[in-house]
């Protein structure tokens, strides 16, 4: 894209310590931003809280997975060993809920995996190959040893020159205007 | 719930009060070991494990891959030659109709266990040194799952007609049958394979993302569109993170209940017939903690010479090897236990039958492979009492080897003693093992070999991210000092 069309897109800020990274994006939650993240090497502990995050949604693909799969071994042993072709083995019933436990057991582990991979990329929206913050010239930073944080343009409180000044107050190491 | 009336709570307010319980609690000082030694930051890891794979490949490299390359064409051969002349090929004959494939199949599915294990039940239990080797470790586990595939897949003997196991109509409508637990083992080892695939998958995603910004800044368009296709888009962001971890959790605690059912259920295939020996409810507990002891001393075994290879002493440090040997210890004694138990039950259950099968084995035409078992599986793993044996790094790796053997010919006790001397004297055999099952199971070391080799040649062989968090300056609250790790205060206590 060429360079005029390219329209602000936040303000990111870098910090080199972990402390002094967590402190400061208190302090953006705090100042009421909204639409801000944080870009960091690991998993910060306690991040969520200080950005204001909820709990994770994953678990409810993880339980939606797993009832699935339970439910699909129940189906399947009752239908083949009990309905569309029952054989008696041993004097064994044609179908009980116990004796093929474990394949309802093993299914429902397995769609509750699936569920539980999927659902981190559905509630991440992922796949995702393009993002503003790519275009960084430093992205490569916040996988190695520097932490980011970005506020939105698309947040209600956002003013360029005020927003900036007050990123600016935060003790970050460096400041700078995102294009995309 | 209850309301907690406000004296319950421990968030003491004011200083003095902290003070006071302080005094009476009179806290002890609990040297926390550090997971990352030498003061290095957080440049250092990515710098370190980006680099092994970035960095041109060792001459070493090339030879062990030629060398298990051409091992691995003995399973090839070995599998071409039984399926184009018969499962006949195998020493198998009656009376002993299950010989080298189930023992090769128990063998390597229990040399999974231990990736598995450290991934998940450690995650869960919080034990933060298993970062380093995890990564390694599923890999491990993914690998052994493909090998173990290999023996019940062909033994079937028409391969072609495999997909019969599956859920699925064949030819005559005939559908598989559930009260059988080789078909739960179907189930139980295609789970496992596919959810270890996903773990290790998930936990590969930030790093991938990592190695594909690297790549791309290195000017290595092809390499960064590889990593990059795999790693999702995933950009570092907390919002991301949040969602990984809770997944990352959740995995772990699907993993840890599937781990204990797959040697739980491969058991079955023994504990559910009626031979003795065999028929015994100590089986599923027994092979859990048989399969454990023999996948930590792999992951030692694989990890021990990688470490002194790439020069990896600050991430796998002596207390990380402590952790294993301890752990390794601690199975061992329960295998040891089953032993004697099995002896016990056998005489205290007063089945003729059943005492006779646990005599047999120890004084029977099989006495070599048990007092081998027993040498490798009671006695070698108590040496891990001892502080000096653990230092060492030379012979743990021995005291590893020593551990895998034992494995090995327990498994082979167990399926092959039961078999050759059951209930009529008349139908007792001898199992020796053909040249064609010596060459599979051989070639399945290198097939292992090949594709460790490739993992460890193109992905991060660790987890940088969940490295970077165990350090003292990956804590939020001010424990460490910014980017430079510095070593642990003696207070425990704190901070989570």
């Amino acid at each position: 894209m060429s360079e005029h069309k390219r329209d602000t897109y936040g303000i990111l800020a870098e910090f080199t310590e972990t402390p002094a990274f967590y402190e400061a994006v208190g302090k953006v939650k705090d100042a009421g931003y909204k639409k801000f993240d944080c870009f960091t090497p690991f998993p910060v502990h306690g991040l969520d809280g200080q950005m204001g995050i909820g709990r994770s949604k994953v678990p409810i693909f993880t339980a939606i997975g797993g009832v699935t799969g339970f439910c699909t071994g129940m189906l399947i042993t009752w239908y083949m060993n009990g309905f569309n072709y029952p054989l008696i083995v041993g004097g064994k019933p044609f179908w009980s809920p116990i004796f093929p436990f474990p394949i309802m057991y093993e299914l429902t582990i397995l769609l509750a995996a699936f569920g539980t991979l999927f659902g981190m990329f559905a509630t991440n929206l992922l796949p995702r190959h393009n993002h503003p913050v790519f275009e960084y010239e430093d992205y490569i930073k916040c996988g190695d040893d520097t932490f980011f944080l970005v506020i939105e343009k698309a947040d209600p409180k956002f003013d360029l020159e005020q927003t900036l000044a007050f990123v600016e107050s935060l003790g970050s190491t460096k400041v700078e205007v995102l294009k995309a | 719930m209850a309301e907690i009336s406000p004296d319950m709570s421990f968030a003491a307010t004011d200083a003095a009060s902290r003070e006071q319980l302080l005094a009476k609690v009179k806290p002890v000082d609990v040297p926390r070991k550090e997971l990352v030694t030498g003061d290095k930051d957080f440049h250092w890891v990515t710098e370190k494990i980006c680099g092994i794979p970035e960095s041109k490949t060792p001459r070493w490299w090339w030879v062990c891959f030629c060398v298990a390359g051409c091992m691995a064409t003995f399973t090839l051969f070995g599998l071409v030659w039984l399926v184009s002349t018969g499962v006949g090929v195998w020493g198998l004959a009656n009376p002993i109709n299950w010989g080298w494939a189930i023992v090769n199949f128990v063998f390597w599915i229990g040399i999974g266990h231990a990736g598995t294990l450290i991934s998940a039940i450690l995650c869960l239990l919080r034990q933060k040194w298993r970062v380093s080797i995890n990564r390694a470790a599923e890999a491990m586990t993914i690998f052994a799952v493909v090998c173990a595939g290999i023996f019940p897949l062909f033994h079937v003997g028409r391969v072609w007609f495999a997909w019969w196991l599956f859920p699925l109509p064949n030819a005559n409508w005939i559908w598989p049958q559930f009260r059988s637990p080789l078909e739960w083992d179907v189930f139980a080892v295609s789970t496992y394979g596919t959810v270890s695939v996903l773990f290790w998958y998930m936990g590969l995603i930030p790093d991938l993302g990592t190695m594909r910004d690297r790549a791309f800044k290195a000017g290595k368009l092809i390499k960064a569109w590889a990593y990059g296709a795999f790693a999702m888009g995933w950009r570092q962001s907390n919002r991301h993170w949040s969602n990984y971890e809770m997944a990352y959790l959740l995995l772990a605690g699907l993993s840890t209940p599937l781990v204990l059912s797959v040697h739980t259920i491969v058991s079955f295939d023994f504990a559910a017939s009626q031979l003795p020996g065999w028929h015994t409810t100590i089986f599923p507990p027994y092979f859990v903690a048989g399969a454990i002891f023999s996948g930590f001393g792999m992951v030692l075994t694989l990890m021990l010479p990688l470490r002194a290879l790439f020069g990896l002493h600050n991430l796998i440090t002596q207390y990380h090897i402590d952790c294993m040997c301890k752990i390794i210890l601690a199975t061992g004694s329960m295998v040891g236990y089953a032993y004697m138990m099995e002896f016990f039950i056998a005489w205290y259950g007063a089945n003729p039958y059943e005492g006779f099968a646990f005599i047999n084995r120890a004084l029977g035409q099989y006495a070599w492979s048990y007092y081998i078992m027993v040498g490798c599986n009671v006695i070698t793993p108590h040496l891990f009492w001892f502080k000096k044996v653990r230092e060492n790094t030379a012979l743990v790796w021995i005291i590893c080897g020593f551990v895998n053997v034992g494995m090995w010919f327990e498994r082979f006790v167990i399926t092959v003693t039961s078999l050759a001397n059951d209930f009529l004297p008349s139908s007792w055999g001898y199992y020796s093992p053909t040249i064609i099952d010596i060459f599979t199971f051989f070639g399945t070391f290198g097939l292992f070999s090949v594709l460790f080799l490739l993992f460890i040649r193109f992905l991060p062989m660790m987890p940088m991210g969940e490295i970077k968090a165990v350090m003292k300056a990956g804590d939020a609250h001010g424990h460490g000092t910014g980017t430079q790790a510095v070593p642990h205060s003696t207070t425990g206590g704190g901070h989570h």
